[in-house]
């Protein structure tokens, strides 16, 4: 399905959006692109830096083979080209946190080309991004200017790490579009394991160019190629959460169309999205924009890439997330929502394998979606496939099984489950514990429906004209047991004593 | 000049391994030589105490017996070598008193190798230049003096220190690097040997940058022979530098003296230019006869591109060095001079910091790669280097290796050239071809000048076979038999 731009009302008539993304994916990597030196997030300044990074008189960059590995993996789950060969290339200009005065990258020739990624809307539907191409290049340190009021600290642990640029063709139309695409290219990532996704730690961060146009005018675009059918667009920098990115282009959008609306103009431009104040800001003009003088760096070679070791490599590829999901709809009978939510994260999915394996498909799908996803999300532990914090797959498996052999009912495993969140231990041991085994015993059940129907004879005769209320009878009955009778002997008893 | 100065570099290994004498007895006489040779300038930095204790480290390694290749022997290193708690300056102001914590690969081969260091030599600033007058510490002043003549002459460049030490008897041998003719020009202004060898050979690792893809370490000698013993010990492949090749290294040395019969020997017609001095066509006419009665075929061939060799060279290179020194900065080492704020600090620090001719150097290497110039300039460049590397490879296919002479001059006056840029850049005319194919190129001594200046002529092999280079030039050096060395006036 193609997408669905979002329409802006203006005063002049209607606006389209136009997004087109490129994200910065740091390579899961324990060392650098191009120098044997560690990658950590919290090591002390400056701690993290070889005589490389440190751009010494001298010293030469010598590539990574992780790295290249885990670009064209990311490469294959993305269905891409990947390119036999590649090249590196000096993108030149001065920064104290750029210490070699040159940034290397893929200019010309990326690693990685032409691929495409699905991606779910909010309402289910998918659309399809197209994918440009994914280069390999180094990361810059960190400018810290507020640590002083005359000074600039420069910590340069992150320069050289390896990030992969991730450039989409202008495929989406809405801020949730591009935030879908976002969390999908995130998901597919972290199921290759090439990038940890991790979007606080600016781990996963994406520049957002954003354009307008009128209605007709994308779809001309779409037909010819022809950049010019679109708008002048702006590029804003480095937004590393969902929301901020759906914040950012709304007001980017906006701001656009107030402009050309008054009459004016679109400078292209790179701006910063304040999330303080909801607003992006001017970074630099066009004018202002670097000659950035690339170049083919001379101290790397060619990349060359054997065409079989790319074949093992796709061939190791872990099962992805549309596959995944289609796997968990043919194979459990899931609903194309529950697999999609599975799937949404790796281990989300994994766990649900673990279980499924054991535990009905459809009541493992919603103990994982429903219970163990709020719990997730309350405490901000995360989904593995091992469980969440102290809930492990064991626990989680033995409160399954609970339910499954009527020992629990639904009601109670509520209950059972808040339980093992406090952190109560196991769910037979609670069960045990606070005496929650759901009443099978029919003598004592018996008792309790026979005083009903004759404490209410009224209701009793009604039922036969109107079969459903027999739900109040059970509603009472497991008022009366604490919600501990099993439903279906209770449901059985009635039906046979008011002559159902 | 006392006679252990005097010896060759394999006499002196000889004498070393004969225990006629010890390292730190050698060691100590080249010590006084450079002591005495201040006047040359090229030495930046004597580092006498180091020298002495690798002396005696090298002798008690001779006493238990297990030398190096190179074990006791004096050497000069040029001060583009980073060398571990020793100043390494590039001959630049930026790099200030910068000390590396670490050891480039080829002077770690060398110390491998049982080496001595007897101190940093002088060199054109970031080794841009022909004659070392862009040395921030001063130009190098050559040892041979024209006839009758007490004007200064240069040694070259821009291994000019390492070229008038050698040639001076201030160490055995020294480290040298070309990226368009810098260890070539030097030993034929010198009346040494010098040789670049293949593209790769030596790793670049803790080489100060001037134009990677062209920048080659190698040395520079008084004999072939020694020439190719420092060589072996300095290549080798380097897994921190990624265009270093993975290749053997063969005993260059046993090449020396090999039969050079039936050999095709290529001459290039190109390299007739206009203006080459009389001398050097009758040189290198004599160079091609001597080859002859080696045995040797001699073939004309055409490299058709020469003519755009120059000009493609000072893109490629200027381009290249115009990134490569955009480190130097004022942020992490060497020089820094504060501005108000950060573009004045850079604005300051690379303008007092850097020469005239580096500057020159960034600035067109900034202009050939800007927006709007990078295809008429770079790219063409690239093309014409492809050309060029073409053009070898089709002379391959009739000749083994290639005579030409080394520069088309003897070394000239200092400050002849100084103001004028281009003429200076006319000095590297037959040796850039060499560093844009990436090939092995030899200079040795052939004759003198009707002046009395040595003059040199140089041999160009196909890649990876310096050995060739070597068995041929040591017939011409042979045949040539020169025996004149600088009259000492220093």
């Amino acid at each position: 399905m193609t997408s669905q731009a979002k329409l802006i009302e203006g005063r002049t008539g209607q606006w389209e959006i136009v997004l087109g993304l490129e994200v910065h994916a740091q390579v899961n990597s324990r060392a650098k692109l191009f120098s044997g030196a560690a990658v950590g997030f919290g090591a002390g300044p400056n701690e993290q830096v070889s005589l490389v990074d440190a751009a010494m008189p001298g010293m030469l960059p010598v590539l990574n083979k992780h790295c290249v590995e885990q670009a064209v993996r990311t490469g294959l789950g993305l269905k891409a080209q990947i390119n036999l060969k590649s090249r590196f290339d000096r993108k030149n200009y001065f920064y104290p946190d750029l210490p070699s005065g040159y940034q290397i990258s893929q200019f010309e020739f990326p690693i990685v080309g032409e691929g495409q990624v699905e991606v779910e809307r909010d309402d289910g539907s998918t659309f399809t991004v197209r994918i440009e191409r994914l280069h390999l290049e180094q990361d810059a340190g960190k400018s810290i200017h507020d640590m002083d009021p005359h000074s600039t600290y420069v910590d340069l642990n992150r320069s050289g790490t390896a990030l992969m640029e991730i450039v989409s063709k202008p495929d989406m139309r809405t801020p949730e579009e591009a935030s879908n695409y976002v969390k999908k290219l995130r998901s597919i990532l972290i199921y290759l394991g090439s990038c940890d996704g991790d979007m606080e730690k600016g781990n996963l961060r994406a520049d957002v160019n954003v354009s307008v146009c009128r209605p007709g005018a994308y779809e001309k675009f779409r037909a010819s190629g022809d950049f010019k059918e679109l708008g002048t667009r702006c590029e804003i920098k480095n937004v590393n959460s969902y929301r901020y990115i759906r914040e950012a282009i709304d007001y980017e959008a906006r701001r656009q169309v107030g402009i050309l609306e008054d009459g004016g103009k679109i400078d292209q431009e790179t701006r910063l999205f304040d999330p303080t104040l909801g607003e992006t800001r001017s970074m630099r003009s066009k004018e202002e924009a670097h000659d950035y003088r690339y170049f083919p760096d001379p101290d790397l070679l060619p990349l060359e890439l054997d065409a079989a070791w790319v074949e093992s490599l796709k061939a190791d590829l872990p099962e992805l997330p549309d596959e995944k999901k289609a796997r968990l709809i043919k194979q459990y009978g899931l609903t194309s929502y529950d697999a999609g939510v599975l799937v949404a994260e790796a281990a989300r999915a994994d766990l649900f394998d673990v279980l499924a394996a054991k535990h009905d498909p459809k009541l493992t799908a919603n103990t994982i979606t429903q219970s163990l996803m709020t719990f997730a999300n309350a405490t901000g532990a995360d989904v593995t496939a091992n469980g969440v914090a102290h809930i492990d797959a064991g626990a989680l498996s033995e409160y399954l099984g609970l339910i499954e052999d009527g020992t629990i009912s639904s009601k109670i495993a509520k209950e059972v489950f808040e339980r093992m969140t406090a952190g109560e231990g196991a769910p037979k041991a609670i069960v045990e514990k606070h005496g929650l085994v759901q009443v099978n015993d029919t003598g004592a059940l018996e008792a309790i429906i026979d005083k009903l129907i004759a404490d209410n004879p009224g209701q009793a005769a009604s039922v036969k004209e109107k079969p459903q209320a027999i739900g109040w009878f059970v509603g009472q009955v497991m008022k009366e047991t604490g919600g501990k009778a099993n439903p279906g002997v209770i449901n059985g008893m009635l039906k046979s004593k008011l002559g159902l | 000049m006392s006679a252990l100065t005097d010896l060759t570099l394999k006499a002196a290994l000889d004498g070393l391994a004969a225990k006629d004498f010890s390292s730190v007895e050698l060691t100590k006489a080249h010590l006084a030589a450079m002591e005495g040779a201040r006047a040359l300038n090229a030495f930046v930095l004597e580092t006498p105490d180091e020298a002495l204790a690798m002396a005696a480290a090298s002798d008690a390694r001779r006493g238990s017996g297990d030398a190096g290749a190179l074990d006791g022997a004096p050497l000069g290193i040029k001060d583009l070598f980073c060398t571990e708690g020793v100043r390494t300056t590039a001959a630049s102001k930026i790099l200030g008193n910068f000390v590396p914590p670490y050891e480039s690969t080829v002077t770690a081969n060398l110390w491998e190798a049982g080496a001595v260091m007897l101190g940093k030599l002088n060199l054109d600033e970031f080794a841009m230049g022909s004659s070392n007058e862009s040395s921030a510490f001063g130009p190098v002043i050559n040892p041979w003096r024209a006839n009758g003549s007490d004007r200064k002459l240069t040694p070259g460049g821009s291994s000019g220190g390492s070229a008038a030490a050698v040639a001076a008897g201030l160490c055995l041998a020294a480290t040298a690097t070309d990226t368009g003719g810098s260890i070539r020009q030097p030993a034929a202004f010198t009346g040494t040997v010098g040789i670049k060898p293949t593209y790769g050979r030596c790793s670049r690792w803790g080489v100060v940058a001037f134009a990677s893809s062209l920048d080659q370490a190698g040395p520079i000698a008084r004999t072939v022979e020694d020439a190719a013993l420092m060589l072996t010990s300095m290549c080798g492949h380097d897994a921190k530098d990624s265009t270093s090749l993975d290749v053997a290294v063969p005993d260059f040395a046993s090449f020396a003296g090999k039969s050079v019969k039936g050999l095709r020997i290529g001459v290039p017609k190109e390299y007739r230019v206009d203006g080459m001095p009389a001398e050097i066509e009758t040189l290198w006419s004599q160079g091609i006869a001597w080859l002859k009665s080696a045995g040797c075929e001699v073939v004309e061939i055409s490299l058709p591109h020469t003519k755009y060799a120059l000009p493609a060279y000072y893109i490629v290179a200027p381009a290249e060095a115009s990134s490569n020194l955009a480190r130097y900065d004022g942020m992490r080492f060497g020089l820094r001079e504060a501005g108000s704020n950060l573009t004045e600090t850079y604005e300051n620090t690379r303008a007092s910091g850097f020469g005239e001719e580096v500057k020159r150097r960034i600035l067109i290497g900034t202009y050939v790669l800007s927006a709007g110039y990078y295809d008429a300039y770079y790219l063409k460049a690239l093309k014409v280097r492809r050309r060029i590397s073409n053009d070898f490879d089709d002379a391959w296919t009739r000749c083994d290796a290639i005579l030409t002479p080394t520069a088309p001059s003897a070394a000239f006056g200092l400050g002849e050239n100084a103001s004028d840029p281009v003429a200076m850049y006319l000095n590297d005319v037959f040796t850039v071809t060499v560093n844009l194919a990436g090939l092995p190129g030899l200079s040795l001594p052939a004759g003198l000048s009707s002046e009395g200046l040595p003059l040199g002529l140089q041999l160009i092999g196909k890649p990876l076979d310096e050995g060739t280079l070597f068995s041929l030039a040591s017939v011409m050096e042979k045949a040539a038999d020169l025996k004149a060395r600088p009259k000492p006036w220093w």
